[in-house]
């Protein structure tokens, strides 16, 4: 069984005094304040399952609100219209207000979405700086083109700023998100309207009262907590919101881009569902492939959109595959994530909770070997154990459904076409992973999966530069890289005729 | 009164008998599965000339088979660029040597005026062609400067099989603008041509199969909105759909992408663009384009200049000389030479444009020339123009598609551009002026995806094309309109013992 660390709160208290919530009200125009309806909503501790705190919750018309504010601010505020550069100072001040605050701002996350403490402080909160300075960097250098014609014309494009713009994102990477989307829009020029997901609001406003301080105008970032069928619909049916940048589940997406349809027929991007495949060849380093297949389920408590759910393992190593990817498993510290030993915290809600084990009770009423694990852990918490089931054939819920927890699906292959045709039998394609010493064998794949991201020996490798997004029902549109600039800027193609020019 | 050229001379033109009449898929032309026909008619006569067959939702699944196994096990993805780009030259090519016979048919068809298309649009399709073969191998992806020892780069591969969806007014250009970059990109495709003209789109279907363009790769399936292209819209194994057309059918194809498989799709809706003349410009000139921006393809074009804003201080000559030149303006049959203006599309049209003219009437517009319609037989309106036109009006507000300019005053620089923005459409616009910086500071205020200074319709290969607000997004032309046929996707593995990243 899974070595617990139970989470009581003496760890918590020996590690760190976690803060008072200091940010509850919604950030509308450069203050905070109450919802117009004065609703407000709990948010809960999943180590304890306690609440936190109370947090002003955003209907529809705080959102109106909020997006006349950033309607104001991005027709007739200073934000647009400054060069690039000073864009970049802000944003650059900003990032260096979030690396003063860091370990605050990771124990929200962590009493928040049960992520790790540790990883949260030296990992996800300096991502999210070097995710502005990446694009505070790229704020003075968005470039349109002078176009060659075939005629007497002077012809070139301006990249301008697409507008309002309403960012919706989830609850697994609060912080990693919110900067994702925000930082590029920044950049471009653009005012925005947030909703952090229910689960976990704390950061972001925390976030926006760092951004007042950094000189952020007022008006240009509005954080709305609120929930999906009201504050997050609000947005994506805005008719005066000109674009909508969502990450999350598929059924969430559908909503949204159907909404946008009705309304305005603002242009969506959608960062939806995955359940991608990762495969092992006989030429890797058994040790090294297990490692890699449990962090790649294991991470965040298996609560990321890229999660290696499916695990596919050539035949010639199968079997020395299973026996190593079990030991491992059982040795797997689940528990407080404020204790460094931990190596998995609970799971977000308990919402997540029921529905992940019941996916795993979906499994072996489904005829899946299990493995190892399949209970939750401790009675208090919402604690699941690394479960792994094997012998899972393709049509089985377990393995076309995205669990978005602790569970792997474990199967076999023979050759290296039986391998991508199975990877490729699945209706999202956001994620894959390769292992493998051989060259031809990397290319070959990395080119027959039909998935956004391909990780040859590697898993979770994002980089700023490297542009991510789904094939298929993972959605489309890319974040990171100058490629996510795209999503915030319009291209507007300006023509004039042109008189005894030498040439064209 | 508009001059009326009444078509006696188009008797003496050969129209060439219609060959292609049944949908082409996987290199075949075949009957409907349902065995449905429906007539496309005449708009200079009011005729039938033929039964086409009507695609519907079992045919689309035929179609959209054959394009998922042309895509997926097929020669044409897997070719290198420059292979796909000699069969598209070939097909341009023989474009070029069709063309009398395709602009007879845009003709009858459309009511296009016949030596436009075949001295102008035909060729420049052709050409579009010939663009997008020129850039099928050059299609690059990105190699990343990671910020850790990481080799990470982008591939830009083909994103599968496109749907496209296109309009009745360019069948020609539509047709070519969607399909060629989608072919150079890789992809295959199933088209729904317009159920008003669909017999261009069959008869360059044809001409691929001669070019070589293997079977399966581009299929069209002529057939109706409701049925053939929500078919499409909805469809669980189409990847992607291009579509050019009215804002609300915009709306129905989201919607139904939405629901069906989340498939990205990219639309160029409609416009009421505004056309912004300054104190300092050549009257003459200014009137000439402010006309031809609204009666150039009988006013059925998306970036019609159909708002007319003019500074005062030439207003009144301004006026007096457009009003002139629109009484001049030669509206007959498009077969004649000396026509400037055809008939409208179809019956629907030319109601539906005579119904605005009324409500722009009642609304207290001042009519200064037209309203009516021309002749007792097919569907041409008189060009037509309203003064003392309110920013609310319908006439002002509302997409009318036809040979109506609504004509305004404006005193100032940022009068202007505020009336200009005035509207929840974003498509193009048009500045006359000498002065560099009236032209620099109003290009970069209007909130439109075109804007045309001293110009207007200046199209191009290269120049990308779509809307800001409710006139859609994502660009035709330039290379910007591949992007819409490709997906990004990021390959990364670590490095080891590199000597820099």
């Amino acid at each position: 069984m899974t070595n617990l660390s139970n989470g009581s709160s003496t760890y918590s208290q020996s590690f760190l005094q976690i803060p008072p919530v200091k940010f509850t009200k919604l950030f509308i125009n450069g203050k905070f304040l109450d919802s117009v309806s004065g609703k407000t909503f709990e948010t809960v501790d999943p180590r304890t399952e306690e609440v936190v705190a109370e947090i002003a919750e955003a209907t529809k018309e705080d959102v109106d609100i909020a997006v006349k504010a950033a309607r104001e601010a991005f027709d007739s505020g200073s934000w647009p219209r400054m060069p690039g550069a000073e864009r970049a100072k802000i944003m650059l001040k900003w990032a260096q207000l979030i690396e003063q605050n860091v370990e605050e701002i990771a124990a929200l996350d962590t009493i928040d979405g049960g992520k790790l403490f540790s990883w949260c402080k030296a990992v996800d909160v300096p991502e999210a700086c070097n995710i502005l300075r990446y694009y505070a960097g790229a704020a003075d250098k968005i470039h349109g083109n002078v176009f060659k014609t075939s005629r007497d014309l002077h012809l070139y494009s301006l990249m301008e700023p697409v507008g309002v713009v309403g960012h919706i994102i989830p609850w697994n990477f609060p912080t990693v998100m919110f900067f994702a989307k925000v930082a590029p829009a920044l950049a471009a020029g653009c005012t925005m309207v947030i909703k952090p997901a229910e689960q976990t609001p704390l950061s972001s406003l925390f976030y926006a009262h760092l951004a007042k301080l950094a000189g952020i105008p007022d008006g240009v970032l509005n954080v709305v907590p609120g929930f999906g069928s009201t504050a997050g619909a609000a947005i994506s049916s805005h008719m005066d919101i000109d674009a909508v940048s969502f990450t999350g589940s598929t059924e969430t997406g559908r909503k949204i881009m159907q909404a946008a349809a009705l309304s305005n027929l603002k242009p969506v991007s959608l960062e939806l569902g995955g359940k991608s495949p990762v495969l092992i060849f006989d030429d890797a380093d058994v040790d090294k492939a297990v490692d890699l297949a449990l962090f790649g389920i294991l991470h965040n408590k298996g609560e990321i959109c890229v999660a290696f759910s499916r695990v596919f393992v050539q035949e010639g190593i199968y079997d020395e595959f299973e026996k190593k990817v079990v030991e491992k498993a059982k040795t797997w510290v689940v528990g407080d994530p404020f204790d460094p030993k931990v190596q998995q915290g609970p799971q977000t809600s308990k919402a997540q909770f029921d529905k992940i084990l019941s996916y795993i009770e979906h499994g072996k009423s489904e005829g899946a070997t299990l493995l190892t694990g399949g209970k939750p852990v401790g009675n208090r918490g919402y604690y699941i154990e690394p479960t792994i089931f094997a012998n899972v054939k393709e049509d089985m819920l377990i393995a076309q459904e995205e669990i978005f927890g602790p569970v792997m699906a474990l199967s076999k292959f023979k050759t290296i076409e039986d391998a991508i045709k199975k990877a490729n039998s699945c209706k999202y394609g956001l994620a894959a992973g390769i292992v493998t010493k051989n060259l031809d064998i990397a290319n070959t794949v990395s080119r027959s999966i039909r998935a956004g991201i391909i990780w040859i020996n590697c898993f979770f490798a994002f980089d700023i530069d490297c542009p991510f997004g789904g094939y298929k029902m993972s959605g489309f549109g890319r974040d990171y890289g100058l490629e996510a600039l795209h999503k915030y800027l319009q291209v507007k193609s300006v023509a004039t005729p042109i008189y005894n020019s030498p040439w064209l | 009164m508009a001059a009326i050229s009444n078509g006696h001379e188009a008797s003496s033109f050969n129209i060439p008998p219609i060959k292609f009449t049944k949908l082409f898929i996987n290199g075949q032309f075949v009957h409907s599965i349902s065995g449905k026909e429906f007539e496309t008619v005449d708009p200079r006569t009011e005729e039938v000339m033929t039964k086409i067959a009507e695609g519907g939702k079992e045919d689309i699944d035929v179609a959209v088979k054959a394009a998922r196994v042309a895509f997926d096990d097929g020669p044409w993805p897997r070719m290198p660029g420059a292979e796909r780009a000699r069969i598209m030259m070939k097909w341009a090519d023989l474009i070029d040597q069709n063309v009398e016979e395709i602009a007879a048919l845009e003709t009858i068809d459309g009511g296009k005026l016949y030596h436009y298309c075949k001295a102008f649009e035909i060729p420049a399709a052709a050409s579009t062609l010939r663009y997008y073969a020129g850039a099928a191998d050059k299609i690059h992806g990105e190699v990343l400067k990671a910020s850790r020892e990481l080799h990470a780069y982008t591939l830009l591969e083909p994103i599968g099989v496109v749907g496209h969806i296109i309009p009745w007014n360019f069948p020609t250009t539509m047709f070519l603008a969607k399909v060629s970059p989608a072919l150079a990109a890789g992809c295959t495709m199933v088209l729904k041509p317009a159920e008003q003209t669909p017999l261009s789109a069959l008869f360059y279907a044809h001409l691929s199969k001669l070019a070589g363009i293997p079977d399966g790769v581009l299929n069209v399936v002529p057939g109706f909105g409701p049925t053939a292209g929500a078919a499409i819209s909805s469809h669980m194994d189409i990847d992607k759909v291009s579509f050019t057309g009215s804002t609300e059918v915009g709306r129905e194809i989201m919607r139904a992408a939405a629901n069906s498989n989340l498939k990205p799709v990219s639309l160029e809706l409609g416009g009421k663009s505004p056309l912004i003349v300054f104190d300092d410009a050549d009257v003459d000139k200014a009137a000439e384009l402010a006309l031809l921006g609204i009666l150039f393809n009988k006013g059925e074009i998306c970036v019609a200049g159909s708002r007319v804003l003019v500074q005062e201080g030439i207003y009144d000559e301004f006026e007096k000389k457009l009003v002139e030149k629109a009484k001049a303006w030669v509206v007959g049959d498009p077969f004649d030479p000396k026509v400037q203006q055809g008939p409208q599309v179809d019956k629907k049209q030319f109601e539906k444009i005579l119904s605005y003219i009324e409500h722009g009437k009642r609304e207290g517009a001042t009519l200064l020339t037209g309203g009516k319609s021309v002749g007792n037989k097919g569907y041409y309106i008189e060009p037509t123009i309203f003064s003392n036109v309110k920013e609310d009006m319908i006439i002002v507000q509302d997409e009318i598609f036809g040979p109506v300019m609504a004509l305004m005053k404006f005193k100032s620089i940022e009068d202007a551009i505020k009336s200009a923005n005035n509207t929840k459409y974003g498509l193009a616009s048009g500045i006359v002026t000498k002065s560099l910086d009236t032209a620099n500071t109003v290009s970069r205020s209007i909130r439109a995806g075109i804007v045309w200074i001293n110009c207007y319709f200046a199209f191009g290969n290269d120049i990308p094309y779509g809307g800001y607000k409710m006139s859609g997004f994502g660009r035709d032309f330039g290379l910007e309109a591949l992007h819409k046929y490709l997906q990004v996707k990021s390959v990364v593995t670590p490095i080891y013992n590199s000597p820099w990243l």
